[in-house]
């Protein structure tokens, strides 16, 4: 039994020592490694010039998370109680924008977010003072939670979904209202949701790229494309690269081991 | 294990197979085309500044020789350098300019070019042959010159722009645009300090960095190929650009006009060149002497808005255009070319670039 299941786990086995466990140990090899090809740590003494890229990464991809949350919650919750075309229609309307490629999607918030957008043509319109959000984090982080908001939702409906119906009726047998309910018994229960769904959108949005050259115009650099920089970009170090890379893992992986401490003893919790 | 083994095998087969099949990035299209009956078959990788060629000439040629033309893009010449450092592209032709040209020929990543195969070498003007980045003219063929300056938006601008200052100025703050690139990006400043484009002074290269600096709030954004939309759209007032997409954006909108500033400006020549490495060294040379023919020469130079370094085709032109003072200009004082800097200056480049935009 137990070697069958390894050799259906064969091509995925290889998927990953291919590409996953291979080109992480090229990382944290190129990451010690200076031009010159010998051991160094100065790649990583480098980085402390780059604390204002990694604190704006962090604190964009912690904001987009928690607008991505309190938008996706309540609307998970909904979609939770409505049944039939209600859903499949909200589910439909939440995917759509998944069919369509990233950049065209940040494009065109593009053309709405600037300054003669099309928001901006609206608001002439109604007579209200145009808004100057294009170029700005705001924007950044805007596109980021309209990218991510699916990863958000999904994971908590899912789980939501299969809360026992006869808990929340126990509940409710019991006195409880319908607040109380919602507080004791379905929040708790939805809370692995909630972890996967602050895990998929946080660990994507640190590394974020194209979405702040677009509406950040290249001003608010984050993590993405600094890393990008250094191998595609206007400047060529893979060794600087890696080292950035690694140690932004590495701070994801802290903090993901610090959300999971708030879930312990809820089940099946990292979704990756 | 055994069928692990050979699972791992298969799939390094698989793997291998796809990477000889597939370019390795940027955006690209395909134009697949069935074989004609020349001599010279086969693909060729072609890798081109954004909006910088007639794509149809590709389809042409494919169809005129047989040789499917697979092309992608890229946005400034430092993107194409870590391309081609980064390795596993296949890339048989490149359009880098004149600096990286020479520095490729420098860093022994180009190969020399049998003009046997590029007759139509014969069209290119003189004065451009043999030129500083190539010296003996083994390794390039120019595909279009051209230079920088000042777009701007002549409705929205207080006073009349002659200088690169206007894009330090902080009455349009939040309205000016700037390269996305170092080379271009310092240039300007250099040029505002009085300095060269290409000084090896470390003190004069800080100093434009800081000017960049104290510019960082002013500007909207470090922008390339975006700009077209930007300026046409009339969403920044200033930007520097390169002539030839000037005309462009003036074709679209009528607001906008374009200055040589006074400090002087860049002068520039993008040149083919076949990377080391290339698969099809014979075909990129058909597809560069096709580019130079007198119908490539002629659609691309009216695509692009670029100058061309075609004798016949320059010919050809309107005076409208060959005097319209910015394709062709008569006055050429104070116009600098790049040139290829010392290792370590590129470093300092790159170093000063990333604490710019962190």
């Amino acid at each position: 039994m137990k070697k069958r299941g390894g050799l259906l786990a064969a091509p995925y086995t290889v998927w990953m020592a291919l590409f996953t466990v291979i080109p992480m140990l090229l990382v944290v090899y190129f990451a010690f490694t200076g031009e010159d090809g010998r051991f160094t740590f100065g790649n990583f003494s480098q980085l402390l010039g780059y604390g204002a890229v990694f604190g704006r990464s962090f604190w964009l991809a912690a904001l987009a998370t928690v607008v991505c949350l309190a938008v996706g919650y309540p609307l998970a919750y909904a979609m939770s109680r409505e049944t039939g075309a209600v859903r499949n229609t909200a589910m439909l309307l939440l995917m759509l924008p998944m069919w369509i490629n990233i950049l065209l999607r940040t494009y065109a918030w593009m053309s709405i977010l600037e300054n003669k957008g099309l928001l901006n043509q609206l608001l002439s319109f109604l007579r209200l003072p145009p808004v100057r959000i294009i170029n700005t984090p705001a924007a950044v982080a805007l596109g980021m939670v309209y990218n991510y908001l699916p990863f958000m939702v999904l994971p908590i409906l899912t789980v939501i979904q299969k809360i026992d119906g006869s808990v929340i009726e126990a509940a409710q047998d019991l006195g409880g209202s319908q607040f109380t309910v919602f507080k004791r018994v379905i929040l708790p229960l939805s809370l692995p949701g909630v972890l996967s769904g602050v895990t998929m959108v946080f660990v994507p949005g640190v590394s974020t790229f194209i979405i702040s050259q677009l509406l950040g115009g290249g001003k608010s650099m984050m993590l993405g494309d600094l890393i990008e920089m250094q191998f595609l970009g206007s400047t060529y170090n893979p060794y600087l690269g890696s080292a950035i890379s690694l140690v932004m893992m590495v701070i994801v992986l802290i903090s993901m081991a610090v959300m999971n401490r708030f879930g312990e003893g809820e089940e099946e919790v990292m979704v990756l | 294990m055994k069928k692990n083994v050979i699972i791992l095998i298969a799939a390094l087969l698989l793997l291998a197979g796809c990477q000889s099949a597939t370019p390795a990035q940027g955006t690209q299209t395909d134009n697949a085309q069935s074989g004609g009956g020349t001599q010279v078959s086969g693909d060729v990788y072609v890798f081109n500044w954004g909006e910088y060629m007639d794509e149809e000439l590709n389809n042409a040629f494919g169809e005129a020789t047989g040789i499917q033309v697979h092309y992608s893009t890229y946005q400034n010449n430092e993107m194409l350098y870590s391309t081609l450092m980064g390795g596993g592209s296949n890339y048989d032709v490149i359009i880098p300019s004149d600096y990286m040209i020479s520095r490729m020929i420098e860093e022994d990543m180009l190969l020399t070019l049998d003009f046997a195969n590029i007759p139509n070498f014969a069209n290119i003007d003189a004065d451009l042959k043999n030129p500083a980045y190539d010296p003996e003219n083994l390794y390039s063929v120019p595909y279009a010159w051209g230079t920088v300056g000042i777009i701007y938006d002549t409705a929205r601008v207080s006073e009349p722009v002659d200088s690169w200052g206007a894009l330090f100025d902080e009455r349009y703050s939040g309205e000016i645009l700037m390269f996305d690139n170092p080379r271009d990006a310092f240039g300007i400043a250099l040029k505002l300090l009085g300095h060269s484009f290409n000084t090896t002074n470390e003190a004069e290269l800080r100093g434009a960095y800081d000017l960049m600096v104290t510019q960082k709030p002013l500007v909207q954004g470090y922008v390339m190929d975006q700009i077209f939309d930007k300026m046409e759209n009339g969403e920044a007032i200033l930007a520097p650009y390169y002539a030839g997409d000037a005309i462009t954006m003036m074709e679209t909108n009528e607001d906008l006009a374009f200055v040589f500033p006074k400090e002087g400006t860049n002068i520039f020549v993008d040149a083919f060149c076949i990377p080391k490495g290339a698969a099809n060294k014979t075909a990129a040379e058909k597809y560069i002497d096709y580019m130079c023919s007198y119908e490539a020469g002629l659609a691309n130079i009216d695509f692009t808005g670029y100058s061309t370094p075609l004798i016949d085709v320059y010919e050809s032109l309107d005076d409208e255009v060959k005097n319209d003072g910015i394709s062709y200009p008569e006055d050429m004082t104070g116009f600098e070319t790049f040139t290829n800097l010392p290792g370590w200056v590129n470093d300092l480049y790159a170093e000063l670039w990333t604490d710019l935009r962190k």
